[in-house]
């Protein structure tokens, strides 16, 4: 399995994708695979404050029940409401239509305790 | 990660053939078992639409034999075996003194005094315990054989579940109506054909020794990709059930409930004369039953999972007792045991999500009924 180079990534498979002072997050498809058909997600509310490796919404597949764990503190700006109504969106597309929230960035320097790609393969081998 | 590779549980001879197809294997009742091959909703699909082949070989298959066969299972069971020709099965229960179940399963009446009964895995070892104590305490001549290590049971379901077999059989299989079974070649392996099932479709349970599972599943493989055929795993088995409306015990059925409450008093048959269960069955039924087993459909977003704390006008009242999204139907559905006297038709509920409450409408079971031609 191949994992994006411009992403950073959580041991909780989030990832980040930097774009300035914001980023936009997600959960990798190493994890959808794991969950299987997601159903469900309870996204975060749009003002929400994020703080990193804390959780920030659930995803739910047919037989489990899952916290998201922020990769980045931050507040949130957008979620993907796509997501309500298409949560197979996670399982089809994890890094890009599955995406789930947009945040302003608070410490950028929490990045640098990001995965890289490379690592994050390892970690998941 | 679970790489699948715990030494403490056991296989069931179709172990290979789930790797091979890249299964992901969980533990259950004591079993290695493929909870999904690919997805659980296209499992699930498959089966209301074509055929899924499902491995059951975990389950308990008890060989109950001898000239007072009927009157030791009359004893022992809630229903009255001896009511069954010969090739005709009957859902049934094993309760114990207190009315509570210990297992639901299957008869089969294979001969005038020869019975197969089906039980779940996770209760095999409680009901031997049941079953050898009963025939030990009584005076009954007939011998119980647990023949589960023995035999295999693979399971196509589905609407072109009997298409699928009839290529590989010359047994008349329009002859075996539903409950019903007949002994017969199946791809050149004996095997009991029983048109029993557990997922709301057509669809037939295939017993046979344990030694000739694999090619029997090949078969059914090969054969199968005309007819659509896919492995589906026992995530799909338990959507494909619940939208059917069917209790899992350990969800809606335990040592804790008895029939009457979970909708199933009609399978007990208090007019058979004494058996197990029977003094405080009455009694239930002539008190009605204290909890109702009732469906739900969720009104608001949340899924509704087993355990869920129910609601009726904000006071806790009971508990979910199996919940998912419908793959069939898209909704959120649930069963629930709740107080009788709060049940009815189209009343309202909340059920409790991550601490939060979920309008829920009480519908009719089940949710999902095959269409029948």
């Amino acid at each position: 399995m191949s994992y994006p180079d411009d992403l950073r990534y959580s041991k909780e498979h989030e990832w980040v994708r930097v774009e300035g002072s914001r980023a936009t997050i997600g959960i990798t498809s190493f994890a959808a695979d794991e969950l299987g058909d997601v159903v469900f997600v309870e996204l975060p509310e749009v003002g929400a404050t994020l703080s990193q490796f804390g959780t920030f919404g659930v995803v739910e597949s047919v037989k489990a029940v899952s916290d998201l764990y922020a990769p980045i503190s931050g507040e949130v700006i957008e979620v993907n409401e796509a997501l309500r109504d298409a949560p197979e969106l996670l399982n089809a597309d994890a890094f890009g239509e599955g995406w789930i929230a947009k945040v302003e960035l608070t410490d950028t320097a929490q990045l640098d305790g990001l995965m890289d790609a490379a690592a994050y393969t390892v970690e998941t081998a | 990660m679970n790489d699948g590779t715990q030494t403490d549980l056991r296989h069931t001879p179709l172990h290979d053939v789930h790797r091979e197809l890249g299964a992901r294997l969980v533990p259950f009742a004591g079993y290695e078992m493929p909870v999904q091959y690919t997805s659980i909703i296209e499992e699930h699909r498959t089966v209301r639409s074509a055929v899924g082949l499902f491995d059951l070989s975990h389950m308990g298959e008890l060989g109950v034999s001898g000239d007072s066969a009927v009157e030791y299972l009359r004893h022992a069971l809630v229903t009255d075996p001896g009511t069954l020709e010969i090739g005709q099965a009957q859902y049934s229960m094993v309760c114990d003194v207190d009315g509570g179940i210990i297992d639901d399963l299957i008869a089969y009446r294979l001969a005038d005094e020869e019975f197969l009964v089906v039980c779940n895995a996770s209760n095999r070892t409680a009901v031997i315990e049941q079953l050898s104590r009963l025939l030990a305490e009584g005076d009954f001549s007939a011998s119980l054989d647990d023949r589960s290590d023995r035999t295999g049971l693979v399971a196509p379901q589905g609407p072109n579940a009997a298409a699928l077999i009839g290529e590989l059989t010359d047994l008349d299989l329009d002859s075996i109506g539903n409950y019903r079974s007949a002994e017969g070649s199946v791809a050149g392996i004996d095997c009991l054909v029983a048109r029993t099932g557990y997922t709301g479709e057509d669809g037939f349970e295939l017993f046979c020794d344990a030694s000739r599972a694999q090619d029997l599943w090949e078969a059914l493989a090969a054969a199968g990709d005309r007819h659509g055929a896919r492995p589906c795993g026992l995530g799909a088995r338990d959507t494909l059930r619940l939208e059917a409306g069917m209790p899992l015990y350990g969800n809606e059925l335990g040592r804790d409930t008895n029939p009457f409450e979970v909708n199933l008093g009609r399978v007990v048959k208090l007019e058979k004369g004494d058996f197990v269960g029977r003094a405080a069955l009455q009694a239930v039924k002539e008190s009605g039953p204290a909890r109702k087993l009732i469906g739900l459909q969720m009104v608001d977003n949340a899924i509704p999972r087993f355990g869920y704390e129910v609601r009726a006008r904000g006071a806790a009242v009971g508990r979910v007792t199996s919940g998912t999204l419908s793959p069939t139907l898209g909704t959120k559905i649930a069963m629930a045991l709740v107080p009788a006297d709060t049940a009815g038709l189209g009343n309202l509920f909340e059920v409790v999500v991550r601490d939060r409450p979920y309008r829920a409408e009480q519908v009719q079971l089940p949710f999902y009924k095959r269409p029948r031609d």
